[in-house]
């Protein structure tokens, strides 16, 4: 019934008749064609994604058995939120979470700008090129690989250890929250550098050329001029750090022995509180979906 | 935008009308299974680490590869990390059996997530050891809902280089001798070990039971941990967690299995482990099926299979537990001598001093019906927020 | 050039940090990957090529990249379809809730993985839809499709509306345009959207942790199992340094069809 907008090239005459005829039926109405192209994305997302959600809302209302661990559908309670509130560690675990992500995003836009700004205005058209492709190239070597290899690094006798135990100083151990510091900040590092590369690319050389022209030294030409164009990027790039940080699980339990939001989540649905882990994952849907629409004003979905 | 929301609430009113009729336990249970079909070509199981070899690690230890060109039911085995996460798993409905620990298998039984076992089926069962059968952590009013796969004790593993004098008791892991270089394992059931050892340290609390505690000795036990914790313990969830913070020297004692004993010593490290005087937790497993398996009859083929002398001995000489039927110990002694005694097999009397993990129940699971114990939400809750801070 | 020397030769020695920076780990696990001991101890031992002979020849890993490949496709196959149908709708007409289309494609990315993990999860366990493959792909694509979305209505901002008009004016129903003219147009940006939705699908282990099952393993699933075996560590370094040779031929490709645009979403 409904025909996809792509029909095939060899079609027969008559089928190419049925397409026309459609067409011109569609062709007035606007709004008709507007609901057959968003139906497929929008019905998928809504009932693929926003269903499930949905439903991962609705446990978090729902009772469960404390010896079975079973979840009672349509046993309403506020039991999960009590415990959330009530118990101290997950206000803790909360503000140490945003506070990593917040170093991690301020790190990762530190490390990223310089190689950034080298890659969009002093690199060669050859190098630059050379310099995405090496930009991108560890985004395919396995997450799992790239912590676990930082894990070893970080290790007893690992590589940091090695370095550092002819001056006498010991290495960090696992047991250090800085380590994930470290680790995250270096996973989402390339998601930093190619939307700054993007926007410090866009920015005409001539307004760099006229800034200085004006007088205005590098350092003001960098606040006044390249900052504010280039910040949509930045927050482009930030909602990434941001989110991934939020709910990474991973990471924090293989190299630092800490618990962050993403743990708490993880562990309560899989050590069988689902409606914990439903209530509590209401926070980071919270935060991030204030930190996109923050961004959306400030731009940022136009340097996605 | 209002036609959106309509279809929102409408699509989320099927969802939540499907969430009535389908999922576990929303079909009838299937009744006492009364034959053993053909292998439908596939197994989910959900095991302890280790419990499902099929010669990767050595060649000499596979009990996988026999059973799935004997039966053409091809095993996919996902490992638990601990008991709480084995009955999560098991609630998906996406495995057919599991190889439960007592703190788990009464919850299963419980939350009608496995059906009784026909052990009539299996031919092997009648060879098992009569002190393992029937026990209250797998036999529910004389139904029986599972078959048993070995049994240990947590052992205290320790550097030997740094560790100069075996330990007597499980006090070094408490007392800060070592510092942060302590081995934790990182469950909630590891509450009942600090509730052990203060039955050592103070007796006074008058712990009867490890695994439950009223307020104030439950109170005693987290203090204990958190104590622990903030020395700098370190906390293992996979054996190969633990072995690599022993190997990389993070970590010089602490609780553990005869397996990664075994596995470190096959290694050449300078690692043993003792099970100290006091005692000390431990674990009965037991092989249970889901109540609406998807491949029944290759569970029952694999529990069979299990309990065969040739599987149950490779297993429980590599994990380092102890057999479960004279057969069994019979073959485990040709390939390891002195694994019976050593594991006291059939020693009902060591198993004594081994406190097998059951689940914390708010009635204390006695019958004294004035005591009130921390049950299980309590323990899960104390350790989250111990791990958590 | 704007920039002072001194800021160049300051950016030029930046920029080798940072690279070494991001490829330290790949050379480490490099390293580990012909390293004759199992134990992943610093320094390494001695040289062995054994590790990617065990890897070859293990049927898991056969089977956990076929996964991931046909699970990479799918996704990505539903991902392009979505994505464009939702880019052209929302960068060619004018409808009320057009900035809430594209809000809520971005919240598959960008709400944490964990929570998309468990909300599938839980139900596809409520619904009674066995896990496998198919929940895989659901899982993947759902988040690729805004991806794909963003380079193709990036690259629909930059057509020029003529060729489409003149193509109505010559007679062709709305169709037969976009077949061949927009089409063909987008191409550019379908390739590098399809081939960054299958670098994500194939690396992404949060959400799929989730929702495969027992018996389906992708590559990242088979690399979570293998590195709780300290056995299998060896193979897995190989794995992932394969795969990292490997895949310069399609992050070489996507950027040279990109031909020096900007990089879209990658993830």
């Amino acid at each position: 019934m409904t025909a996809p907008p792509v029909a095939t090239s060899d079609a027969a005459p008559v089928a190419a008749g049925l397409g026309r005829r459609l067409a011109r039926r569609l062709h007035p109405r606007r709004r008709l064609q507007v609901a057959m192209l968003l139906a497929g994305p929008v019905g998928w997302l809504v009932i693929a994604y926003l269903g499930a959600l949905f439903i991962l809302l609705l446990n978090a209302f729902w009772e469960k058995d404390a010896f079975t661990g079973r979840v009672e559908p349509f046993a309403w309670s506020l039991n999960a939120f009590e415990d959330l509130i009530g118990n101290e560690v997950y206000r803790t675990i909360t503000v140490r979470t945003l506070g990593m992500a917040v170093l991690v995003t301020a790190t990762d836009a530190l490390l990223a700008f310089p190689i950034a700004y080298y890659m969009a205005r002093i690199a060669s058209p050859r190098m630059r090129n050379l310099l995405v492709i090496a930009v991108l190239m560890p985004l395919w070597a396995a997450y799992l690989v790239k912590v676990y290899a930082w894990r070893t690094i970080l290790q007893g006798n690992g590589l940091v250890e090695w370095v550092l135990s002819p001056f006498g100083i010991s290495g960090p151990g696992l047991d250090e929250l800085m380590n994930s510091w470290l680790v995250l900040s270096y996973l989402w590092l390339p998601y930093m550098i190619l939307p700054i590369y993007a926007g410090l690319e866009r920015i005409p050389t001539s307004l760099l050329e006229a800034s200085a022209d004006l007088g205005a030294g590098a350092a003001t030409t960098f606040r006044r001029v390249i900052l504010p164009l280039v910040f949509p990027a930045l927050v482009a790039g930030s909602i990434f750090t941001f989110s991934l940080t939020l709910g990474d699980y991973i990471t924090p339990d293989l190299v630092s022995d800490a618990k962050f939001i993403g743990n708490v989540i993880y562990d309560n649905s899989s050590l069988g509180n689902l409606p914990l882990a439903a209530a509590f994952s209401l926070l980071p849907m919270g935060i991030m979906t204030v930190y996109l629409l923050l961004a959306r004003r400030l731009g940022a979905f136009e340097s996605l | 935008m209002r036609n959106r929301r309509w279809l929102g609430l409408a699509v989320g009113a099927a969802l939540v009308a499907g969430a009535c009729t389908g999922g576990p336990g929303g079909t009838p249970a299937p009744s006492l299974q009364t034959e053993i079909g053909e292998g439908e070509g596939e197994l989910n199981l959900v095991i302890w680490a280790g419990y499902a070899e099929r010669g990767e690690v050595d060649p000499n230890f596979d009990w996988v590869t026999p059973f799935e060109e004997e039966t053409g039911c091809k095993v996919n085995a996902t490992a638990m990390t601990d008991s709480n996460n084995g009955v999560s798993l098991m609630q998906s409905g996406d495995y057919d059996g599991i190889s439960a620990s007592g703190d788990a298998t009464t919850r299963l039984i419980a939350g009608g997530i496995v059906a009784p076992v026909n052990t009539a089926l299996l031919s092997n069962y009648a060879n098992v050891f009569e002190g393992l059968k029937n026990l209250p952590h797998n036999t529910v009013d004389g139904v029986n809902y599972g078959v048993p796969h070995g049994r240990g004790p947590n052992l205290l593993m320790y550097n030997t280089e740094v560790v100069t004098e075996e330990p007597t008791s499980w006090t070094p892991v408490w007392d800060g001798t070592y510092g942060g270089k302590v081995s934790v394992y990182d469950s909630s059931i590891y509450i009942a070990d600090a509730a052990l050892h203060l039955m050592t340290t103070k007796p006074d609390l008058g712990i009867t039971n490890p695994y439950q505690l009223n307020e104030e000795q439950f109170n005693e036990a987290i203090a204990l941990l958190e104590a622990q914790r903030d020395a700098g313990a370190l906390y293992w969830g996979t054996y190969a967690d633990q072995i690599a913070s022993y190997t990389a020297g993070d970590v010089v004692i602490g609780t553990s299995w005869q397996f990664q004993v075994n596995l470190m010593q096959a290694d050449n490290q300078p690692i043993a482990g003792v099970l100290p005087e006091e005692g000390s937790t431990g674990w009965s497993d037991t092989w249970m099926i889901a109540k609406n398996a998807k491949h029944p009859n290759c569970m029952y083929l694999w529990m069979n299979h299990m309990m065969s002398a040739e599987a149950n001995g490779q297993a429980t000489v590599w994990f380092g537990e102890a057999p479960t039927s004279p057969q069994a110990c019979e073959y485990a002694e040709s390939i390891s001598p002195g694994h019976c005694e050593l594991t006291h097999a059939n020693d009902e009397a060591y198993y004594d001093k081994i406190w097998y993990w059951s689940t914390p129940q708010a009635d204390c699971a006695d019958a004294d019906d004035a005591t009130t114990c921390k049950d299980q939400d309590d323990w899960v809750e104390a350790w989250t927020t111990l791990r958590g801070a | 050039m704007v920039e002072s020397r001194g800021a160049r030769i300051a950016l030029r020695i930046a920029t080798v940090l940072v690279l070494g920076f991001l490829y330290l780990p790949i050379l480490v696990l490099a390293i580990y990957a012909f390293n004759e001991s199992r134990i992943q101890a610093w320094p390494p031992v001695g040289f062995t090529l054994r590790w990617f002979g065990e890897a070859a020849s293990n049927p898991a890993v056969a089977r956990a990249v076929t996964n991931s490949l046909v699970a990479g496709a799918f996704a990505t196959l539903v991902a392009l379809v979505l994505g464009t149908l939702a880019a052209l709708a929302v960068q060619r007409y004018e409808f009320f809730g057009r900035q809430t289309i594209s809000f809520f494609l971005v919240l598959p990315i960008a709400l944490p993985g964990v929570v998309t993990g468990i909300a599938l999860r839980t139900s596809f366990v409520t619904l009674g839809i066995d896990f496998g493959l198919l929940t895989i792909v659901i899982g993947h694509a759902t988040f690729c499709v805004v991806i794909v979305y963003n380079n193709v209505i990036a690259r629909l901002r930059r057509l020029p509306r003529s060729p489409e008009e003149a193509s109505a004016d010559l007679g062709a129903d709305g169709f037969t345009t976009f077949r061949r003219i927009t089409l063909p147009a987008m191409r550019t940006a379908l390739l590098s959207g399809g081939l960054l939705a299958f670098a994500l699908s194939f690396d992404e282990i949060i959400v799929t942790n989730f929702t495969a099952g027992a018996g389906t393993q992708t590559i990242p699933m088979w690399i979570l199992t293998a590195i709780q075996r300290p056995n299998e560590l060896p193979v897995v370094n190989v794995v992932a340094l394969v795969l990292v040779v490997v895949s310069v031929v399609p992050v070489w490709l996507a950027q040279r069809i990109t031909g020096g645009e900007a990089a879209g979403v990658t993830r």
